[in-house]
Formats: structure tokens, sequence, C-alpha cells
């Protein structure tokens, strides 16, 4: 056992930590409040390589695992919740499905420019009936001559608006089903009959566009086939496993900016005559935020090490997930209570981090969801099969 | 033992449902964008009543007993608890604290303008340095000849952008801490009184919430409320009132989450069917639910003990504590319950989520509650508990 990190990843993180310091966080409050994507911090992101941080050098990436990705969430999320968004749905997941479904052609093609941050990805899944029941996609792609033709619409696209090269899912041959019946392809936005459509009004993150895509007999070459043809929706559930990782590390991290911060708040802040630091309210809240965080840490970075040494995590992962979004949801609601009616007002930034924080329960997957991936993983070996 | 509402009741809380349908329902999004009420809708609750709704007849009150106050207030707070909060504030930490507390020339010349929604109503207590800590005020009134001059600065005043009549908490006498604090209606136009900052919150942004600047604005003696130094007593009971009338717009609010949700599992399909069929889901309905109805019995039976006169200060601390509690997990359940959907702005739920956090902090926080409850049962053993 060893619990310390390897020198590199020190240095690594105090690099992010800079950048995030530097970049992010003096942005975090004005994107919010205007509703645009930063995308003079992304190109900064990507000029440090922290676009394409758990991919090889051989892919364009830094090599820096899951671990190192870990900790760029972790440091990003502490400042602008919306940014880690955005990196995580081009990184974490975009990017991600061509780096275990591409073939080498198309890692080459796509995943590097992708991991050096020329260009920007998304993850193409949701549709208006299909949110938590991938596999009801509606999407469909017909083989025509040396093309597939897509139609259908896909909504709640993180970086949607804005992305160059889509993973996007769709199905193949509706007699399937998920098993064989669903194919995921890799869709550049400049292809004909790709359009966005209605970009939503959301109630955080609100520096990251949420955007709805319409393929309209959008013809994508065969070649960009992602992955085995028929196998699309075990790409994307894949994808989606490793993804899940790092929202558990993003809520570790704001996680731990509201424990900083309420600290500094409790100590300052004079009731009654004594800093509020003084009363065992605030304590026990402050001793629950920093056990959870604590539990949430050793989580994630042991997930992480189990995706690193290739060994399997998609039941840890969920559970990072899960637990990491609701730590960071009970963290930011104390946060909230003990800056008081201060917390509740647009100037602080604890308030934005309570709007922001409420899509992690819900985004990759709802904590539904993560508790179903749970149960049957471990259901499993006790020969029970479970369904949602 | 009787927990039926009597006919007037019943009669009134029909009436309040329609005229929150019809009026203020279809506003509630707006209300939300645009962050401010639109004056029609002060308009026509003055019209039905409600600017007046705890004042007796002569002052042009509707002269509501408290259990038909709280019916209103939840039925205004299952469309809009900004609508709700500011007619509350009006009502009953504003016109109801003149009513118990003013002199005859006070009440005849305030409370029928208010009643009749000429004049809308504020209070402000808070100040930057004393938020629950009452006692740490430092806004001052000096006594000079027939005047008081007050210097201070206050915030979060509720409905400071809009209200004409302020009630202002000040120290007429700072040697005496707590028990030197005086209670002031001050009006708007009063010269060196300013409404500053609006504070911009995360919701209830039909409620307007400002700091107000007493710059030596001279106060004539006959507005001083109550006696010098009966402030913290009027604040009291004013606060432990304006409780239980939180906690009949937590219960509305929840009421509302609470339909909004199943109604969308009813009619969200996925796994082919309506997700409303999953264990999960009905595990959120099911608590919310039960939540719903113990607050329901907390607001009516505090309000109940009000109209037979009886002490309520625990029983309204309770109802505020459990009441914004379950206000908020059931904003919470419900959105997750709407999934995706729940995070954007065309679904109330959203705004819900972020109205409901207030209600755990204003009129005291959980926090506060949780000490009056505890002083409360702890002085029956004979253990006197301070903050």
């Amino acid at each position: 056992m060893d619990f310390t990190f390897p020198k590199e990843y020190h240095l690594f993180r105090r690099m992010v930590r800079e950048f995030a310091e530097n970049e992010a966080r003096p942005l975090a409050s004005e994107i919010d409040r205007e509703d645009r994507v930063p995308f003079e911090t992304i190109e900064k992101a990507a000029k440090l390589g922290l676009m394409g941080v758990p991919f090889p050098q051989k892919y364009g990436g830094i090599g820096a695992g899951e671990i190192g990705y870990c900790i760029l969430m972790e440091e990003i999320d502490k400042v602008c919740p919306s940014t880690a968004a955005i990196i995580g749905a081009h990184t974490g997941i975009g990017a991600m499905a061509i780096y275990l479904g591409g073939t080498e052609e198309q890692k080459q093609k796509y995943l590097v420019p992708l991991a050096r941050g020329e260009k920007v990805g998304a993850f193409v899944l949701t549709e208006a009936d299909a949110g938590s029941d991938a596999a009801a996609i509606k999407t469909r792609a017909v083989r025509d001559g040396d093309d597939y033709v897509l139609n259908g619409t896909k909504t709640f696209n993180t970086n949607g608006g804005h992305a160059d090269i889509l993973s996007v899912m769709a199905v193949t041959d509706p007699s399937l089903g998920a098993r064989g019946g669903i194919t995921a392809f890799i869709v550049e936005k400049e292809f004909p009959g790709v359009h966005v459509g209605r970009k939503e009004n959301k109630m955080g993150i609100r520096g990251s566009q949420t955007a709805e895509i319409i393929f309209e007999d959008c013809r994508v070459p065969k070649e960009n086939v992602l992955g085995q043809f028929g196998a699309g929706f075990i790409t994307f559930m894949q994808t989606l496993d490793v993804g899940r990782l790092s929202i558990g590390a993003a809520s570790l991290g704001g996680a731990d900016a509201c424990l900083e911060a309420s600290i500094q708040w409790a100590k300052t802040r004079q009731q009654f005559g004594v800093p509020i630091a003084q009363k065992q309210s605030v304590h026990f809240m402050i001793a629950d935020m920093a056990t959870e965080i604590e539990a949430l840490r050793s989580l994630v970075y042991r997930t992480a090490w189990l995706v690193d040494t290739d060994q399997p995590f998609s039941k840890e992962a969920a559970m990072c997930k899960v637990y990491g979004s609701e730590v960071i949801h009970r963290c930011i609601d104390s946060a909230l209570q003990i800056h008081g009616a201060l917390g509740y007002s647009r100037d602080f930034w604890v308030e934005r981090a309570f709007r922001d924080q409420r899509i992690t329960e819900i985004f990759e997957g709802t904590s539904e969801v993560q508790r179903i991936v749970i149960a049957s993983q471990i259901f499993r070996p006790e020969g029970v099969r479970i369904s949602a | 033992m009787d927990f039926a509402l009597n006919e007037e009741q019943r009669m009134f809380q029909r009436m309040f449902r329609d005229f929150v349908t019809n009026e203020i329902a279809p506003l509630a999004e707006e209300i939300d964008q645009e962050e401010t009420l639109p004056l029609e809708v002060l308009q026509e609750a003055a019209m039905q009543g409600f600017l007046g709704a705890l004042l007796p007849e002569e002052f042009e009150g509707a002269a509501l007993d408290t259990i038909s106050y709280c019916l209103l207030l939840e039925e205004l707070a299952r469309a809009c608890a900004s609508t709700a909060m500011t007619i509350s504030v009006h009502n009953d930490l504003a016109a109801k604290t003149i009513l118990d507390s003013g002199t005859d020339d006070q009440k005849s010349k305030y409370l029928p303008p208010m009643a009749l929604g000429e004049k809308i109503g504020s209070f402000a207590l808070t100040e930057p340095a004393a938020g629950s800590d009452i006692a740490a005020l430092e806004t001052r009134a000096r006594r000079e000849g027939q005047d008081y001059v007050l210097n201070g600065c206050k915030t979060w005043a509720s409905n400071g952008e809009t209200a004409d009549i302020f009630l202002v908490f000040a120290l007429t006498d700072p040697e005496a801490g707590e028990n030197g604090i005086s209670a002031f209606i001050v009006e708007r136009d009063t010269p060196g009184f300013k409404v500053g900052y609006r504070e911009p919150t995360m919701g209830l942004r039909g409620l307007t919430c400002n700091t107000l600047y007493l710059d030596d604005c001279r106060v004539p003696a006959e507005n001083l409320l109550g006696g010098e130094g009966e402030g913290l007593k009027i604040a009291t009971k004013a606060l432990d009132f304006s409780r239980l009338s939180l906690s009949a717009i937590c219960l509305g609010g929840a009421e509302a989450a609470l339909e909004a949700g199943v109604q969308f599992a009813v009619e969200r399909e996925q796994f082919g069917g309506p997700i409303a069929l999953k264990q999960a889901i009905q595990n959120f309905i099911a608590d919310t639910a039960a939540e719903v109805e113990a607050v329901r019995y907390l607001v009516y039976h505090t309000a109940w003990l009000v109209d037979r006169g009886e002490s309520y200060t625990k029983e309204a601390s309770i109802a505020k504590l459990i009441g914004s509690e379950v206000a908020m997990q059931a904003a919470n359940k419900m959105l997750q319950v709407h999934g995706g959907y729940g995070y954007m702005k065309e679904y109330a739920i959203e705004r819900m989520y972020r109205d409901f956090r207030a209600l755990r902090i204003m009129q005291g926080t959980s926090e506060m509650q949780r000490f009056v409850i505890a002083r409360d049962i702890l002085k029956e053993k004979g253990l006197l508990v301070d903050w």
C-alpha cells in the first residue's frame, strides 16, 4: 500500500492549480452571468495540454492517465464548474469514445487534434425520449453506398453548439435493439446536414453550452463508424463508465472549495459576540464535510488507480459519481447555510456553486442510473440480473 | 379534536385557489425572469382584500382568522413563492405589527392605505453585523425635540424596492443593549432616508431585498411604535408570527413541487413505461407526500393556537424549521424526478429549487429555529440556554 502521489503528479497539480487560479477563476462569475462559453480559457488550456490529459502522448495527450485527469477535474471544479463541464464533455466522454472505440486511423485523424485541443469534442447520445433509457434512441443511420445517412435530433449536448467533432450514437438496425442494433459514428460538424438547434437555458453551469443537434440527411463516410458496427451501445456505455469517475473527481474539488470557504467565513463572521466558528452547529457541519470529502478523495483516486492499472472499475466509477455528486450537494448546501443570506446573493460565488452543483446528480447518468449500475454489478455474481 | 376546516375557511380556500390559478400562476415564470412583481399583481391582490388580510374591517381589512391567512399564503406559494413572500411581509411583518403595537392615530393613518394596497410595507431589522444576532444592532435613534434622528444602515429589507412604509429598528439607548431597541415607522420620502442596493438573489426574485440608508433621518416622535425600548419585544412578536406564515409558504411550495414531480413522473416514459412505475421514483413521491402532510398539520395546528390566543413561539419555530427543510427536499427530489429537464428554466421545478433555498435562511435560519426550540424545552427543565 502506498497512498502518496508520485512527484510528477504533484508538479502537474501545481501547474493545473495555477492555471485554474489565473485563467478559470477570474472568469467564473462573468461567464455565468453572461451565459457565454470561455473560449479564451479553452485555448489556454489547450496550449498547456489540458484538453487531452488522460491520453497517451502518441495520440496528442500528455499521458497522465486517469489519475492525472482526476487531478485536473478536481482543481478546475474548485474554481469553475462550467469550465470543468466543458473539459469533461470534450475529454472525458467526447474524445474518450474515440480513444476507447476508434481505429488507429480514426485516432490519428480525430483523437490527436482533440487531445491537443485544436478541436473541441462532444458526446452526442441523449434524445428527448431517451434520457436514462439510452437504448431508446430514435436517430437513424441508414447505409447508402459508401456512406451512412443520419437523421434525428439529439438533446442536452454539452459543447453541442461549438464542438467540431461529435461522437454520435444512432440506430442502424431497429430490429436488434441495444445489442447489435446501435452503432457509434464520428461526425464532423462540417458534414452537410449537421445543424445546431436550440440552446438550453439552464439553472447553472451556464458557461458551458447545452445545445440540440439535428441531423438532417447527414452523410457520414462508412470509415467513420466508431468501433464495431452494431456495438455502439457498448462503446458508449464503456465511455460513460470512465467519464463518471471524473465527475466524482470534479465533485471532490468543488466540495473542497466549499469546506475551505466555510472555514474562512466561520472564522470571520461574528454573531453573538464570537466568531460563528465557536458554535457547535457549525463545527458539526464542518466535521461532516471534511469526513465526506476524505472518503470521496480515497474513493476517487483508488478508482483512478484501478483504471490506470487495467483492473475492473465500472462499479467503483459509478460509486464515485453518485457519492461524489451527493457529497458536493451536501457540502455546498452547508456552505450556503454557514454563509447565511450572503450565500444566497449572486454577488458571492457560493450562490453560483449551489446552482452549478445540481447538474452533477443528473448529467452523464442520474444518481438513480448509478445505483442501478452498482446494484447490477453486485447482484450479477449472485446470479441475479437486474434491469432498470 | 377537530381537524376539519370550517365552512368559511373552505370557502376562502376555494376563492384563494381560483384567484391564484387565474391571476398569479400564469405570471410566475415572468416574475422570476424579470425579477419584479408586476404592479397589477399587488393591485389585484388588494382588490381581493389580500393586502389587509389580517386587519379588522374598521381599517379596510379582510379580518381573516390565522388559519385562513395561512391558507392564503399556502395557495399563493403553490403558484409563486415570490408573490407569497411579498404579500406576507406586507401583511404580517408590517401591517400586523402596526396593528399590534400602534397607537390609534398610527393605525388610522397607516393601516387603511396598506389594506387598500396604496402603500406597501417593509420590515427593516437586519444589519451587516446583525443577522441572527438582533442584539448586535448598530443603527441609532437620538431624540431631538419632537423628532428622533436615525442614523445607520439596514440590509436585506424585504419589499425594500417598492415599499412606502418601513418599520425600522434602532437603538434609542445603546447602553441598554437589546433592551434599548425601539421601533419606528419611517415613510419612504422622509429626508435622510434612502433605499439603496437591491440584493441579486438566487431565487425569490420577485421579492425585493434592499439596503436602506438612514442619514440624519428625522422621524416625528409620534412615529415611535410602542414605547422606547420595546423594539425587541415588537420584533420578536412579529418574527414569531412570520415564522408561522413562512411555514405556510413552505407548505404551499412543497405541495407545488410534489404536484409537478408527480405530473412529470406520470407523463415521462423511459424503459417502456411511465417512470412513475419505478420504485425509486415512487419512494421520492411517497416520502415527499408524507412530509407535506406532516407540515400541513404543523402549520394548521400552530395557526389554530394563534387563533385561540395560546402561546405558539416554539410551535412556529418547529413549523418553520421542518417546513423549510421539507420544501427544499421536495424541490430537490422532484427536480431529480425531472432529470435533465428539471435543470432547465422552462420547468417550474427549476425555479422552486432556487426559491425554496431561501426559506431555510429567512426569518431566522434553521440553526436559530433549533436554538429557539431547544431553549424552550430546556427552560421547562430549569436550564437557561444562551445562544
